[in-house]
């Protein structure tokens, strides 16, 4: 299943819902494209819903990374809600988990960009 | 990239068919995509021309999973380990890593021209065929 990408704001927070694979070919580019039309328009608080991301790869995490690169590099910021248990995992493996702000409500993210 | 996708398929119903649990399932699974995305990316370079060769076999004690491409081939002493701290912002670099971790073995030889890659999952073994075996 590819990636489906929904945007909704939350109290000054632009937030991505994400539903599907981050993969080579299937996620991957439509992520980098949300995330940096989002930067381009002037989003500063960007936060990922990867409730719904139940597979990432390593081109995903290299997107995730970049994402991560990108906004920081604008003044902006992207964070990670609600992250499922395979994602979870990978991102661990790869000490990514220490890189990110993650957390498991929605509420909690929305309140750390105030 | 419809390679890829089919060796993941493939990858799956092999490792379900052999028994393994969800998670081992989903590292095979993953291992299997990870090396095909480097043979058709990095290996072959999208060449059309150039093929990627994929076999799977099932010993018994292991899975045994080969992926071969025709490229210029690669040194895997030479990758840097993403997870250093001069690495971690990088966009690149972590498919050999995740091929390792999800996989018991990981073997590399070069071909003329390209890369094969030997994936092996070792099968946990029950007690009862252990006890089997251990009576003779």
């Amino acid at each position: 299943m590819a990636l489906t990408i929904a945007s909704r704001e939350v109290d000054g927070v632009t937030v991505l819902d994400l539903n599907g694979r981050i993969t080579l070919g299937e996620g991957s580019v439509q992520l980098r494209e949300a995330v940096r039309d989002l930067i381009s328009k002037g989003s500063k608080n960007i936060l990922l819903n990867m409730g719904d991301v139940n597979y990432i790869d390593s081109s995903g995490l290299g997107e995730l990374v970049s994402a991560f690169t990108t906004a920081k590099n604008q003044g902006a910021s992207v964070k990670l809600l609600g992250l499922t248990k395979k994602v979870k995992d990978v991102l661990q493996l790869t000490k990514l988990y220490t890189v990110f702000d993650i957390y498991d409500d929605e509420a909690s993210a929305i309140a750390s960009y105030k | 990239m419809e390679s890829v996708s089919e060796l993941e398929s493939m990858a799956e119903k092999f490792a379900t068919e052999a028994g393994l649990d969800d998670d081992e399932t989903f590292r095979v699974t993953m291992a299997t995509r990870e090396a095909a995305v480097n043979a058709v990316l990095h290996g072959n370079e999208y060449d059309p021309a150039k093929q990627v060769t994929a076999s799977f076999e099932n010993t018994g004690d292991s899975l045994v999973i080969t992926i071969a491409d025709e490229g210029k081939g690669l040194d895997p002493s030479k990758l840097p380990d993403p997870r250093e701290p001069e690495n971690l912002l990088l966009g690149t670099g972590r498919g050999i890593f995740l091929i390792r971790s999800m996989m018991d073995e990981v073997n590399f030889r070069q071909l003329h021209p390209g890369t094969e890659l030997t994936l092996v999952k070792h099968l946990a073994r029950s007690a009862e065929n252990d006890l089997a075996s251990a009576g003779g």
